[in-house]
């Protein structure tokens, strides 16, 4: 099963999903680019942005295996899908007001904070979770922590790369052909979809 | 309450774009009453020239109190909601926070589903903005990063600090207060802020106990009230640097930052210096990588007889400009400054802002001279050229007469008339007043302060240069 390509197409399938969203980093990056005058600039922050983002889905992946370890994967899978669940109801529920930490003239350690920051509250990590059942867990056995978190370590990888892939195309597109009038026609509202992933996430591992 | 797909279409990223959007065809004028007899109001005034009702008050939306003193007001919500750094680009520009400044009530109208007819649909009691953020007097409201920022004369007693607390923009909620710590600062009046270099600038006027009756001339003389500036983290919200404009300097007051992120300069206005009754114009910016000051424009006092001053001005035989408040287009190409006590509106080309150049000059009112409007030049006027509004591409400027009910006596004593005017402005520098606006404000009631439809120059701030 883990040697199956389906799971690492959705975890790359998903890392390009969180690098459209300009929520996630791609616009941090342009803006940052347009204030000091130069393309270096959106290449610069594509490294805080996906270490960030990596850092975030890792920590909730290293705390799923880790709760692994004690736990039957009938019962980790419940729990996960019950925490998806709540997390696709508390995006859609929070509201728009948050404390704002990180501003235009941060360096490279703020754009980290901001992207492991919005990844978390978005729940990006936890969108992986159903397919990191069967790159993880292919037996029924209880698995060590040091075998699945080296795949782990690969699906944070991949998923990683795919996302910042995704950030420095659509980053450098608008920097350099479309320009920022493009936020006003194609920003759309992506919390609904985004909601609807996690929903999609939860019950898959609640059901299936 | 989110919009549905795209943004709001009234949020642009830069200002360039801001400047494209379509003109204004109406505009919120709050009013008050000076006697606090009858409830406050928010009027809808016409500003389409193609419509037959052009330049009259089309719709007005009471306040459920009386006594508010509605002041300056703003949006839930604009442009920076834009911002990559806390985008929320799918909430409405939708409701339009009132603060009475007097009553410290915050009048909450929706302008949904009929802009031209808002519907009050929340009020704020001061308990909540005493209980919650420890402020009362609300003055100046902002929509910005972190919601909606509301500025405070007073604390929660009455007394000092004021400073900002933070409204939720789609609950109107007070969140509380907003300084994490404000150092020196005590007094507060305007605020805004430099996006593109995460800091916010604030204002001083002086404590309710020393505004609500009036201006004291000895707390004038002793250079009592506010002439600093203060400058803050806008994310840490922690005082960096007070700039004292010094003995001679009273009442520093309007803040207007450059529209552009990045440009690190702004402008404010001195209300009167204590030495030859000028007002003046000051320009901070960035030198030497801490904020500093410089005085780039003066406006003399005007002699004049005694006998057509006000009881406080007979003694000096002149008239002060009184500039009470500027406004920066949204290319921050021009400045215009009303002067309240002369009567004077000018315009300067500030694309150099350290050099200002005067490139127009309008006369309406003024405590001596009594300009009258062209479209009824037998009567004159009293009052002056005071809050001031610019569509966003820079072509229309809207402004009333009226400046505090408890000063506006002060200065002219015969009691304000209220009128709301319209110039407009050639691109290339100059102005004129529009013969077919002048709109006289129907008693008792004066109009304040000025919102155009969609957003204009003092109502939001972009988060990407142009």
């Amino acid at each position: 099963m883990s040697g199956a390509l389906a799971p690492w197409l959705v975890v790359a399938g998903l890392g390009a999903f969180h690098g459209l969203n300009p929520a996630m980093g791609w616009l941090f990056a342009v803006a940052l680019g347009l204030h000091r005058g130069s393309a270096r600039v959106v290449a610069w922050a594509m490294a805080p942005i996906a270490l960030g983002h990596a850092l975030s889905v890792a920590a909730t992946l290293l705390l799923f295996l880790a709760l692994g370890t004690v736990l039957e994967l009938a019962l980790l899978r419940r729990l996960a899908g019950a925490c998806l669940l709540a997390w696709a109801l508390w995006v859609l529920r929070r509201g728009h007001p948050r404390r704002v930490r990180v501003g235009m003239t941060t360096g490279a350690a703020g754009l980290l904070l901001w992207s492991f920051t919005m990844a978390t509250a978005h729940g990006a990590g936890l969108m992986l979770l159903p397919a990191l059942v069967p790159i993880c867990f292919a037996g029924s056995h209880l698995p060590h922590l040091a075998t699945t978190s080296a795949r782990a370590f690969l699906v944070v990888l991949v998923h990683s790369g795919a996302m910042l892939a995704t950030t420095a195309a659509v980053a450098f597109l608008v920097y350099r052909v479309l320009g920022v009038a493009i936020l006003r026609r194609a920003w759309i509202n992506l919390d609904l979809l985004w909601a609807s992933a996690l929903v999609a996430a939860g019950l898959w591992l609640l059901l299936a | 309450m989110a919009t549905a797909l795209r943004p709001d279409p009234t949020f642009y990223p830069n200002p360039r774009l801001a400047a494209k959007a379509p003109p204004e065809t109406f505009a919120y004028v709050v009013a008050f009453d000076p006697n606090r007899q009858l409830p406050d109001r928010l009027a809808v005034v016409d500003v389409d020239p193609a419509s037959p009702s052009y330049g009259r008050i089309l719709h007005e939306a009471e306040a459920s109190t009386v006594g508010d003193e509605f002041h300056h007001f703003g949006w839930n919500a604009c442009s920076s909601h834009l911002c990559p750094n806390a985008p929320h680009p799918h909430v409405e520009r939708r409701y339009l926070i009132v603060p009475g400044l007097r009553s410290s009530r915050i009048h909450v109208y929706d302008t949904k589903p009929d802009p031209r007819a808002p519907r009050l649909v929340h009020v704020v009691q001061p308990e909540e903005i005493a209980e919650r953020a420890g402020y009362s007097r609300p003055h100046t409201v902002h929509c910005g990063p972190e919601g909606i920022y509301v500025s405070a004369l007073g604390n929660g007693n009455g007394k000092g600090p004021g400073g900002v607390f933070l409204m939720d923009p789609e609950s109107f909620s007070v969140l509380g207060r907003w300084e994490i710590d404000r150092g020196p600062q005590y007094f507060a009046y305007d605020f805004w802020w430099h996006l593109g270099h995460d800091t916010m600038v604030t204002s001083e006027w002086g404590t309710p106990d020393m505004v609500e009756d009036g201006l004291v001339p000895e707390l004038i003389l002793g250079a009592k009230y506010g002439r600093r500036l203060h400058f803050f983290d806008l994310h840490k919200r922690r005082h960096l640097q007070e700039i004292d404009f010094g003995e001679t300097y009273q009442l520093v007051f309007e803040l207007r930052p450059a529209h552009d992120p990045t440009k690190a300069y702004g402008f404010v206005n001195c209300v009167l210096s204590l030495e030859d009754l000028s007002s003046s114009i000051w320009l901070w910016h960035r030198a030497d990588g801490k904020w500093a000051v410089e005085k780039v424009i003066t406006i003399p006092a005007e002699p004049a007889d005694p006998d057509l001053l006000p009881p406080v001005l007979k003694p000096f035989e002149a008239v002060p400009p009184l500039v009470t408040d500027i406004d920066l287009s949204v290319d921050d190409r021009f400045l215009y400054v009303s002067c309240w006590g002369t009567g004077q509106f000018l315009q300067y080309d500030v694309a150099d802002p350290a050099h200002p150049k005067l490139t127009g000059e309008l006369r309406i009112g003024g405590i001596a001279r009594r300009t009258a409007h062209p479209a009824d030049p037998s009567r004159p006027l009293n009052g002056g050229p005071q809050m001031v509004e610019v569509s966003r591409d820079g072509r229309r400027i809207y402004f009333t007469n009226s400046l505090y009910g408890a000063v506006d006596p002060q200065f002219y004593p015969d009691g304000i008339e209220g009128w709301m005017v319209k110039v407009e402005a050639d691109p290339a520098g100059g102005m004129r007043f529009d013969p077919r606006f002048f709109l006289r404000w129907p008693g008792p009631h004066r109009p304040h302060q000025i919102r155009l439809e969609g957003g204009d120059a003092s109502s939001d701030s972009y988060c990407y240069p142009s």
